[in-house]
Formats: structure tokens, sequence, C-alpha cells
């Protein structure tokens, strides 16, 4: 039976979108038949990120007033054929999500899907709770920084309230991703640690990835961080989530990319 | 000199944001943590046992929810028009 996943913040810009199509690619693969879905109606950029945008014909709301069917809609990514893709529409506003569409929809990617991954837009809004609506997993993303933990605080209170799975008295399997993390800072006292993060949040971690200028590299280039540079630590990062979510126990490193003065030097000469 | 002092005394922001945070949370959790949800449920239910055996109007119950460190207090005023048409209060 496939999982419906929900990628999650409150806050806006801490890493949604790149850990949604980088965890998407990652597990897609492992050998996984992935659907990444952009719940972020009017805003949205998941298309763009992995380098599909000028391949969006149909979008997830033509596809939930019946406009459209899903296959139609769904973008096959040119680079690993086991991962889709749903964008949202650029043009239309929320509203146009109805309840019942969206719950449809779902239902049809979970035959067709092993992963449904839900990209959520931010804040607490509508857009919001429909895309964590029917999720079982989700993944939490935070930046080690004051107001993006607040704000996850207060998105793991609505996943144990608003998701389907809260309103029948199970729970859904919150996961921590902490994002934009620099060791080197935290150990020096100027930025929350990992520990820190997951004492006051008290959810499980599903890893922790570093800052790193190849995030950026791969968004410019429209590819998954973990198909633009599979060995950057970044990528490492999220590969070992991947496997996680896959049910692998794996040691929690912090991937660094930290070399040498020899290390600097040879890597400027290659 | 002062800044070269300071600069050995430096203990970091960090503990000041963990502090900060989880004061704010505790807080947080407290005042909004799905109370909403809580106070509309209980004061529906309670609307409808009510209900059973008085006539009450939905703008006459209210429901409040103080959450305290160790106890929290749940008050409930309902207004029931009595049988002669005198307002009753009750309170709980």
């Amino acid at each position: 039976m496939a999982k419906v996943m929900v990628v999650t913040s409150g806050k806006g810009g801490v890493g949604k979108t790149t850990s949604t199509a980088a965890l998407g690619a990652a597990l897609a693969q492992g050998g996984q038949n992935v659907v990444v879905v952009d719940f972020d109606v009017g805003l949205r950029n998941l298309d763009l990120v992995m380098g599909a945008e000028r391949r969006v014909v149909y979008d997830l709301i033509n596809v939930v007033q019946g406009d459209a069917k899903l296959a139609q809609a769904l973008i096959r990514d040119k680079r690993l054929d086991t991962l889709s893709i749903l964008p949202a529409s650029q043009t239309r506003d929320k509203d146009a999500l109805t309840e019942e569409g969206v719950a449809r929809v779902m239902g049809d990617l979970k035959e067709k899907f092993d992963w449904v991954i839900c990209d959520s837009p931010a804040g607490i809004e509508r857009g919001a709770t429909l895309a964590m609506r029917h999720a079982e997993v989700a993944v939490v993303v935070t930046n080690p920084e004051v107001s993006s933990v607040r704000d996850s605080d207060r998105i793991i209170g609505l996943l144990d309230s608003k998701t389907e799975l809260a309103e029948k008295g199970e729970r859904v399997q919150k996961h921590l991703l902490l994002t934009r993390y620099d060791a080197g800072r935290a150990q020096r006292g100027e930025m929350l640690t990992v520990e820190d993060v997951l004492e006051i949040l008290s959810i499980p971690l599903l890893g922790i990835i570093p800052e790193s200028e190849e995030v950026l590299k791969a968004s410019n280039m429209g590819s998954p961080v973990t198909l633009a540079n599979a060995a950057s630590a970044p990528a490492r990062a999220y590969a070992d989530a991947a496997r996680r979510l896959m049910g692998e126990t794996l040691a929690m490193v912090v991937p660094s990319q930290r070399r040498g003065l020899l290390g600097k030097i040879f890597r400027r000469a290659a | 000199m002062k800044n070269v002092l300071s600069f050995f005394r430096r203990r970091g922001s960090a503990p000041v944001a963990r502090e900060r945070l989880q004061l704010l949370l505790a807080h947080e959790r407290a005042t909004l943590g799905g109370r909403s949800d809580l106070v509309s449920i209980l004061r529906e239910e309670i609307l409808a046992v009510i209900a059973k055996h008085v006539t009450v109007e939905r703008d006459k119950i209210q429901v409040r929810m103080d959450r305290g460190g160790s106890v929290s207090t749940l008050e409930v005023d309902i207004e029931i028009r009595a049988p002669n048409g005198a307002e009753l209060a009750l309170s709980a």
C-alpha cells in the first residue's frame, strides 16, 4: 500500500520544496515509484526546482475539478522514470482545492505509486492543512533558528489534530529534518544544536542537511540535489534520510564538505 | 580593550535562543495546542446533553478553559429559560 507523506514546516523558505524534490528523487533512485505533489496553489515552484517547468500542461486543480485526467497532468521525470510530478496551478487560488476533490486524487495516486509526497505551502491556512490531511508520515523541515523552530512546533500541533489519522484517534508518524545546519557554528554556540532542536520539538530525527552551496547550484540547474551531485554533502544527507524512511537504521552523521588546506588546493586545481 | 575582553568572554547566542524558545513554547502549547477544538467540541456536546432535558439557546452557553501549569479549569455557563418564562442561570 502506498505511503502518503507531507513535507511541511509552517515557516516559508526553510527548504520544503528542496527537500520534497531531494527525498522524492532519492526514494525513486532506490527503486520506489514516487510522485511529488505541489500543494502551493498560486505559487507553484516544485516544477521549477525539478526542471519540469516547461512541461506543465495540466495541474492539480484541473484534476481535482475533473477538467483533466490524472494521467494527463502527471509529468514523468526525464532522468528517473520512477519519479513523477503533479504540479500546482499558477493561476488559480487555493479555494479551488476542495476537500473531496483532494481526497479523490490522493486515492487515485495511492493506487499508482509507492510514495505520494505532498509539498505543503508555508503557513497554517487551508493549503497547508489540505496538504497534510491524508498523510500518514510527516517530514517537518526546520532550520536551527528561533522562528522556524516555533513554527514547526505549531505545525506539529496541527499534525496531531487536523489530519485524518488524528481525527480517528491515531497518530501521524512525524520526523524532523534539520536543514541549513552548520556544525561549526553550532559547536561555537552561535547556532542551536541538533540536540537543542530535538529537545524542544521532541519528535524523532530523520536527517541533518548541512548548509551547502550545492543546494542553490542544484536548483539553478532544475535538478534535485540528490541527482545533480550525488556525492555532495547535502545529497548524501538526503539519501540517508530516504533510506531511513524506508525503514533502515543508519548512524546519524552530519555529512561534511570541509576539506583541509591540501583538499582545497587540489579542489581548485581539479 | 573592552572588545578584546568581551571576545574572550563570549558565550554565543545559541543558549539564549534555546532558553527563549523553551519559555515561549511552554506558553504557546498551553494556549494554542488544540484548545479551540477542544472547547468547541465540549460546547457542542454539553449543549446536546442539556437540550435533551430543557430548552436552551445556542448562544446562551459559554465554555471557557484556562490551562495552568498543574491545574486547568473548565468553566461552563448556561442560561436556561424556566417554564414560567423567568431565566435561570446554571453555572458549573
